[in-house]
């Protein structure tokens, strides 16, 4: 005698208690707090804010901490709590030549005003493990000097002032920003939709398309005019106040490519221009970023777009990682009702294959 | 910390009033996809986040609400959609078919006859029937302008050439109102002919690809086919084991490892009230509501 | 003047009378012809029935814009009673409107001057609202199409008398085209542009 599978509810609380249970671990060591997540291991908080889109380092650490350090179910869980935020409008634009540098390199040039700032980086250091931050490890004080007070321009903005890169497009007087998650995407997208999709995209899935681009998949010739991370303010006019105010100051990482130049009879050529912004620190997604927005622009810029990385609609439909992971993830739902009618045409495929294909003698037997 | 407190049925209302507004439009052009600025929701994209927010845009605290995922009120993701509406809108839930006034589904269509007073909202994966045949959107779009299916035919005749049949059995292509070609969903193609002048309205919903279309009650809905190969629907020959069903959708059931197989009623609504009102199958011993109850494991 | 506080109120409980309403729109989309009640109230300024406040109200915000007939746009108590409950911007350009508002049926313009939609997206088309002065009684109309189980009759006293022959631009234009949804008081009917409708001339 047969018994359907019941009590799917029940199974669903259990296992609930289970994953809270595995979340936790072993409770006889202590339970990780949001502030440890949040100061050590802060690129990740950076991460999920960027690609959460919502910048707000406690609930990125519980976010990260209620998924078990699975950083892209954090992201969603952030990306699902920020959906359901009231909007009050657009903030002014940043401005990050006002920023207050921590980090600073250019690859474009040896010195530039304001210095070339190392700041806290992997860079240079050796990837060998080491064992004594197992251990109650007590990092040496930082080396301190008096803060610089000179200016930091963008060496974009150097390069700028010679006509040596082209201008950065300037959008209209209160034209309105697009933003992606209140409006249908529709294609050809411009570029501020484009950004908004490459800064909340999967820092992996940009990191491979701006690699493939410097393997020859849609070349664009990139140096690295500048990489700066730090702190900015965030203003916000409000309609009836008549005046900017200000919100308060966030961690940004800004990457400017200088790339292949273009010109023609009528216009003298000029460096190109991608851009790459995230939340906090992280330079691996905002140089990938910067790489995938000039690919993107191949269209605009006159290039032929052949490559992964210059195709808008294969780029914004892909980098989504809570839209990839929930639909590859869905997979594994039950699909028993269309495989079913799936095995019924194999079946009966395969059995006129057979019949078709069944040696006369025994065709004639049959008969 | 910003502690989240939810609106009724989860949506904001301009969240709402959006959707409502592409409902419409959906509702007024038969088979069209309405792109819409699908939000985020507190369930994976691809899980039926398209059906929940069509779902949370027209649910009113009146309704009567019915969850189904491959047929089946039983089904872990099809429970904990019920649970989530049961929580952010307090509506009532049903697992029977004639009682619900708004039903989710994901991959079939009740066998019940559905009636004017019902809403059938079904969650899509892939909205756009032209998707395996041509992945850009740009196209698809404009080959939905001119009415140019001419690809899908050509697809749908080379699979005559190549098996003999149209390979095609679940998300069958139907044309809507002798207009749009449209994708019903990975339901069975067996479910296909009861979306044809179906007394309820149809709402389809897909949230990761962000559309929304319908299908109005009494409206003609044409499974795509070849004069010389007619579309058939499919369905193993067989009764239902548990309630003897001679014309519902069937499971395929694996009993042990030698080949054993036996085929029940997909739809678990219809099979119970069957075997309620006396109905029984090869292998139904016990009295149907023994069995459920014995069944219960977690 | 009026001022913001002696604007007529909007619905009492927002999201759940917004949800009502919203269903008797939907049903009356989904079955063209078939007459529809809206139920939750709320104020509504002259010229303005308590049917189309109310959908007004579930349907309006900043993202649809809205054209008004000349005797709704002269009417500064509907402009600010819509603007304060909907925020909805008023357009002059009636091919931009996702909503028209037409009070009166003699000043509803040609329909080509509506947003039709594109052929790549037909949905970007104007929903025109009209007043009607009944939805029960005066010439008969014999509507088919779908939503509609054969043929439906509707029985109703609309201004312009020639509207459903105006809507006949709907079937050169199809999929593109212009979607009705007549107001009588609290009843709602709605003829989206894939109804045919024939004048029976009956009283």
């Amino acid at each position: 005698m047969y018994v359907a599978v019941k009590g799917g509810e029940r199974a669903i609380e259990n296992a609930h208690r289970l994953l809270a249970n595995a979340r936790r671990g072993d409770q006889s060591v202590p339970e990780v707090t949001l502030d440890q997540i949040s100061e050590q291991l802060g690129l990740a908080v950076d991460r999920v804010m960027s690609e959460g889109s919502l910048y707000d380092r406690e609930l990125a650490a519980l976010a990260i901490k209620q998924a078990r350090g699975d950083l892209i179910e954090a992201i969603f869980l952030v990306r699902a709590f920020r959906a359901t935020l009231p909007r009050f409008g657009t903030s002014e634009p940043v401005d990050t030549g006002a920023m207050r540098v921590q980090r600073r390199v250019s690859a474009t040039f040896k010195d530039i005003p304001g210095g070339q700032i190392l700041g806290p980086t992997f860079d240079y250091t050796h990837r060998l493990l080491d064992p004594t931050l197992g251990q109650g490890f007590v990092p040496e004080v930082p080396a301190t000097a008096e803060a610089s007070t000179a200016p930091t321009p963008r060496v974009t903005d150097i390069l700028g002032r010679d006509g040596l890169i082209e201008s950065s497009p300037r959008s209209e007087d209160g034209a309105s920003v697009g933003d992606l998650t209140r409006e249908p995407l529709n294609f050809p997208a411009d570029r501020d939709l484009r950004l908004q999709n490459l800064a909340r995209g999967d820092e992996g899935f940009l990191l491979a398309m701006g690699y493939s681009t410097q393997r020859g998949y849609g070349r664009n010739h990139p140096f690295v005019g500048e990489i700066r991370f730090g702190e900015v303010e965030v203003e916000f006019s409000a309609e009836d106040v008549g005046f900017a105010v200000p919100l308060g100051s966030i961690e940004l990482t800004e990457c400017q490519m200088v790339n292949q130049f273009k010109g023609s009879a009528t216009e003298a050529p000029c460096f190109t221009r991608g851009y790459g912004l995230a939340f906090g620190q992280s330079e691996r997604k905002t140089m990938s970023m910067a790489l995938v927005d000039r690919a993107l622009r191949a269209r605009e810029l006159g290039e032929e777009a052949v490559a992964p990385a210059q195709d808008e609609e294969f780029v914004m439909s892909h980098s989504d990682n809570v839209q990839a992971t929930g639909f590859v993830e869905h997979l594994k739902l039950p699909h028993y009702v269309d495989f079913q009618s799936e095995l019924g045409l194999l079946r009966k495929l395969r059995k006129e294959f057979a019949e078709a294909n069944a040696p006369e003698a025994m065709k004639e037997a049959a008969e | 910390m910003n502690a989240p407190a939810y609106n009724f049925a989860y949506l904001d209302e301009q969240t709402k009033r959006m959707i409502r507004r592409a409902i419409l439009k959906a509702i007024a052009i038969p088979g069209y996809q309405v792109p819409f600025a699908g939000r985020e929701m507190p369930m994976p994209y691809g899980w039926g986040t398209g059906g929940v927010q069509v779902t949370a845009a027209i649910l009113g605290p009146q309704d009567v609400l019915k969850v189904i995922d491959q047929g089946s009120d039983d089904t872990t993701n099809a429970i904990s959609i019920r649970k989530f509406f049961a929580k952010t809108a307090g509506v009532a839930t049903t697992t029977s078919t004639d009682e619900a006034t708004v039903i989710q589904t994901r991959h079939r269509i009740p066998e019940t006859a559905l009636h004017e007073k019902q809403v059938l909202v079904y969650q899509v994966p892939i909205p756009e029937p032209l998707r395996f045949l041509e992945p850009r959107e740009t196209e698809t779009r404009r080959m939905h302008a001119l009415a140019e299916y001419g690809l899908m035919h050509v697809k749908l005749y080379e699979d005559i050439a190549r098996f003999g049949h149209i390979a095609t059995a679940y998300a069958y292509p139907v044309k809507v109102n002798a207009r749009y070609v449209m994708d019903p969903s990975p339901t069975p193609k067996f479910d296909n002919p009861k979306m044809d002048n179906c007394p309820a309205l149809q709402l389809f919903g897909a949230g990761r690809e962000k559309r929304i279309y319908a299908i109005p009650p009494y409206t003609q809905v044409v499974s795509l086919d070849f004069e010389d190969h007619p579309f058939e629907p499919y369905r193993f020959n067989a009764p239902c084991a548990l309630c003897g069903a001679e014309n519902s959708y069937l499971d395929e059931i694996v009993t042990d490892d030698k080949g054993g197989r036996m085929f029940v009623c997909s739809d678990t609504d219809y099979c119970e009230g069957r075997q309620a009102a006396g109905h029984h199958g090869s292998l139904s011993a016990a009295p149907y509501k023994e069995r459920a109850q014995r069944g219960s494991h977690g | 003047m009026t001022t913001i506080t002696e604007l007529p109120p909007g619905f009492a409980d927002k999201v759940l009378s917004a949800q009502s309403t919203f269903r008797s729109v939907m049903d009356a989309m989904a079955r063209p012809g078939s007459v529809q009640r809206i139920v939750p109230m709320a104020g509504a300024p002259e010229t303005m029935m308590r049917g189309t406040a109310a959908i007004a109200l579930t349907l309006f915000d900043h993202d649809t814009p809205l054209w008004l007939d000349a005797r709704m746009s002269d009417s500064s108590d509907v402009v600010k009673w819509l603007k304060f409950h909907t925020g909805a911007p008023v357009v002059q350009d009636s091919s931009i409107a996702s909503f028209a508002l037409i009070s009166d049926g003699a000043l509803l313009p040609a329909l080509e001057r509506f947003a039709l939609g594109t052929s790549e997206y037909p949905d970007r088309s104007t929903t025109v609202i009209v007043q009607v002065e009944s939805l029960d009684a005066g010439h008969g109309f014999e509507l088919r199409g779908p939503g509609i189980d054969g043929v439906a009759a509707l029985q109703a006293a609309i201004r312009p008398a020639d509207l459903f022959e105006r809507l006949r631009v709907n079937e050169r234009l199809l999929p593109r085209g212009i979607d009705v949804v007549l107001v009588a008081d609290d009843a709602v009917v709605a003829i989206p542009r894939t109804t045919r409708v024939v004048n029976k001339g009956s009283k």
